[in-house]
């Protein structure tokens, strides 16, 4: 228990100054909005796609106001309930396509880079080019193919994210491995009469995933924004099926003009924190786990001498 | 063929190594290989006969690149064998499946050079040691904590319990050398294969380890295959030493032997190059003149040639070493000489493709023949004008010609066996 909390604790009790304040606050910004995911029941006045209460219907885009303090949309509906209900269906859909991305992208370049030989090329000649395509437009392709096998649902949207993002992990976890596998602990392994199997799952797994927990916050980040252009697009989830902060922005649009503001700024406000706080964490786990960047808090350099100066090692 | 009492491959060999050779493909550059070019091979190993004893100790010296590690990872059947076998208890190590080359994983046991490598950087002490019983069948945790800590103790690592959550990175060199060794001893093996254990460690600790493994062997009833490249500590810890040069084994005897009477030029050479007797010192040495040769196109002949001090006429000598020759000599040449000299001679690179028939020069033929003959004269010892059989003029430059080479097999040679045409007991 302890050692799980010292690990936890680890990237705040290594990082100083603007790497801690990064991760900090960036911690913070995302917990809140897990919170509002996770209780949405709870903190919601009202469900996402609810234009009544009691039978009374909710005014038409009805400004601030005592019972609906983000106004209310063109549709009735309430717009700080879609604001925190939104927050649940943007970290589903982040949460389960990492959760694919590291499912299948980790064990095929795990498997890939250790085998090597013309499966591992063309692996990486696919992965490349889906790379090298501009994510965007294959998002829009890939949830144009989905939602017609799986509907405007969340599994489709968070597949659709999987397949830009997968190349990445793919990379980063076959080149460690092919290093990895050289080292010399891999041939002591075999030494012993491990096998292939085992190899990868208890010597090379452990490290090679470690550069994965970064990967995954800034894609995070990166899915935020996808997901809210695909719904701006018209494009993935629908309104009626689940509240979508990139689809309310693409109907507050034509709000804007006549003077309805909280339409239009709530979701807007949401996704910018939203990705603000997931970025942060990022980097500043960046900042901690990658040792090319990290820089070690370390003591000051007592020189003995007449000068007695401090030196800051790099 | 190299002839082997009848003894040495009785019933007591624990392992029998069988003309065993070990070539690794080199990969060529990519465009290299579209063109369809090979790369050549490196014969790491090539053509070695070694008996292991029960009990014994047996030395495999040679310098950095001589094909040791290789031989000693064939032990396990970690390298592909290109031809012969390694037998382990009259099963071929070459041709076993992975059910007994996992067993024999268990029987043959390896220490690597570096610890600080040699450890999984995400495994604990306890882990990575119980890891070798793990992959070996033994599921009960209780059991594999049981014996992991009997291991420890057999290292020295006590109290146990205070290593068992530890780390490598926590660990020193030696404690680490440790658990490498507890970690190897864990499955009772027969053979240890302990391939330079002690050259990465400070030298306070070196004894140390060499001493927790002679201790080992006694309780355990081991035989090792101690592969290092120093002859001190060989010396020390070794019934038998083999002399590897480019994956052959050039001398093998007695360690008394070997040392008393060192026949093979290459094995005199290591042994001037042993400091003094005060293990604290081992660098300066004198090794042979020039260097390791490239593997993968060894000279021709006996492969020390280039090297030897002693070297006869049939020894091997081909274009490659006259390149050397004259290289060596414009060292020795101011830049105006040098110049001239070097535009008599032509150009050099066709003697990079070994022959015993070079040709050189680009300027009258009496001239080139008149330069070698002045090099001649400065060191007529150069043992490789011996193998020059006659030197012709040609049109505009001359050809050298030199004896065919010998490559020598190992012969007994009194109390050794040596592969060098100077010995040979049926050659006095
Ligand atoms: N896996 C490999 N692939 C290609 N060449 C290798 C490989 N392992 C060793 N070699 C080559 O084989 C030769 C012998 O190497 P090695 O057995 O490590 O020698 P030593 O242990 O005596 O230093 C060297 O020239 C080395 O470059
Ligand atoms: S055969 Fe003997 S004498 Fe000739 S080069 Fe080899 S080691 Fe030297
Ligand atoms: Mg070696």
């Amino acid at each position: 228990m302890r050692g799980v909390l010292k690990l936890l604790a680890k990237p705040f009790t290594d990082t100083v100054g603007l790497a801690r304040w990064m991760l900090v606050i960036g911690v913070v910004i995302t917990a809140a909005f897990i919170v509002c995911a996770v209780f949405a029941p709870w903190l919601a006045p009202y469900g996402f796609a609810q234009s009544a209460v009691d039978g009374t219907r909710f005014p038409k885009a009805g400004a601030p106001s005592g019972e609906h303090w983000f106004g209310t949309d063109r549709l009735f509906f309430d717009v700080l309930s879609r604001v925190i209900w939104g927050a649940r269906t943007a970290i589903e859909v982040v949460i389960l396509s990492i959760l694919f991305c590291v499912v299948i992208g980790v064990p095929l370049g795990l498997v890939s880079g250790y085998f090597g030989g013309w499966p591992d090329r063309i692996l990486v000649l696919v992965m490349d080019a889906i790379f090298a395509f501009p994510s965007f437009l294959l998002a829009i392709v890939f949830s144009f193919l989905l939602t017609g096998l799986f509907g405007g649902s969340v599994l489709a949207v968070a597949l659709s994210l999987t397949a830009i993002y997968i190349p990445q992990y793919f990379r980063v976890v076959r080149n460690t491995t092919v290093s990895a596998k050289e080292a010399t602990y891999v041939e002591a392994a075999r030494a012993i009469g491990a096998s292939d199997g085992v190899i990868m799952r208890r010597y090379l797994f452990g490290n090679v995933v470690q550069s994965v927990p970064v990967l995954a916050t800034l894609n995070a980040a990166d899915a935020i924004l996808t997901l809210a252009g695909l719904g701006f697009l018209g494009l993935g989830i629908q309104s009626t099926d689940a509240a979508e902060w990139g689809h309310d922005l693409n109907r507050a649009l034509a709000d804007a003009g006549a003077g309805i503001w909280w339409t239009g700024l709530y979701p807007g406000l949401a996704i910018v924190l939203l990705v603000t706080g997931l970025t942060l964490v990022g980097e500043g786990l960046n900042e901690t786990l990658n040792p090319t960047l990290r820089r070690r808090r370390l003591l000051p350099v007592v020189m003995p001498a007449r000068e007695s100066t401090t030196e800051e090692a790099r | 063929m190299p002839t082997k009492p009848e003894s040495v491959t009785g019933n007591d060999t624990v392992i029998d190594v069988r003309d065993l050779s070990v070539h690794f493909g080199l990969r060529g550059s990519t465009l290299a290989r579209l063109f369809g070019r090979d790369a050549g091979t490196v014969k790491a190993v090539d053509g070695v006969d070694l008996a292991l004893r029960r009990g014994e100790v047996v030395g495999l010296v040679g310098e950095s690149g001589s094909g040791k590690s290789t031989l000693g990872r064939a032990l396990l059947g970690l390298v592909p064998i290109t031809s012969g076998n390694v037998v382990f208890e009259g099963r071929d190590v070459g041709r076993m499946g992975r059910r007994e080359l996992r067993e024999v994983r268990s029987d043959i046991a390896m220490v690597f050079q570096d610890p600080n490598a040699a450890l999984n950087p995400a495994m604990t002490v306890e882990v990575a040691v119980g890891d070798a019983l793990r992959v070996q069948g033994v599921t009960s945790e209780t059991e594999r904590r049981e014996r992991v800590v009997d291991a420890l103790e057999r290292v020295g690592l006590s109290p146990v319990e205070l290593f068992l959550a530890k780390y490598p990175r926590d660990l020193s060199g030696g404690q680490k050398q440790r658990v490498v060794m507890a970690r190897a001893i864990i499955n009772s093996p027969t053979v240890l294969v302990a391939d330079e254990p002690i050259s990465m460690l400070d030298m306070s600790v070196r004894a140390k380890i060499l001493q927790l493994m002679l201790d080992l062997k006694r309780d355990l009833d081991l035989s090792y295959v101690y592969i290092t490249h120093d002859l001190a500590s060989a010396k020390f810890f070794c019934d038998r030493i083999a002399i590897m040069y480019l994956g052959r084994i050039v001398e093998i005897g007695d360690t008394e032997e070997i040392f008393a009477h060192p026949r093979h030029p290459y094995t005199r050479a290591l042994l001037k190059a042993i400091p003094d007797p005060d293990p604290a010192r081992s660098v300066p040495r004198d090794l042979p003149r020039g260097e390791i040769p490239d593997a993968a196109s060894p000279p021709l002949g006996c492969a020390f040639h280039p090297r030897c001090p002693v070297a006869t006429a049939t020894c091997g000598w081909e274009s490659r070493d006259l390149r050397s020759l004259l290289e060596e000599h414009w060292t020795r040449r101011d830049a105006e000489t040098y110049e001239r000299e070097r535009a008599l001679v032509g150009d050099l690179d066709h003697l990079d493709t070994p022959a015993t028939t070079a040709r050189i020069g680009s300027g009258p033929p009496d001239q080139v023949r008149a330069l070698l003959e002045r090099i001649r004269a400065e060191n007529p010892d150069e043992p490789l004008w011996q193998g020059v059989s006659e030197i012709t003029e040609d049109g505009s430059g001359v050809v050298v010609r030199f004896h065919e080479g010998e490559d020598p097999d190992l012969r007994p040679a009194g109390g050794a066996e040596v592969a060098c045409v100077l010995y040979g007991d049926d050659q006095g």
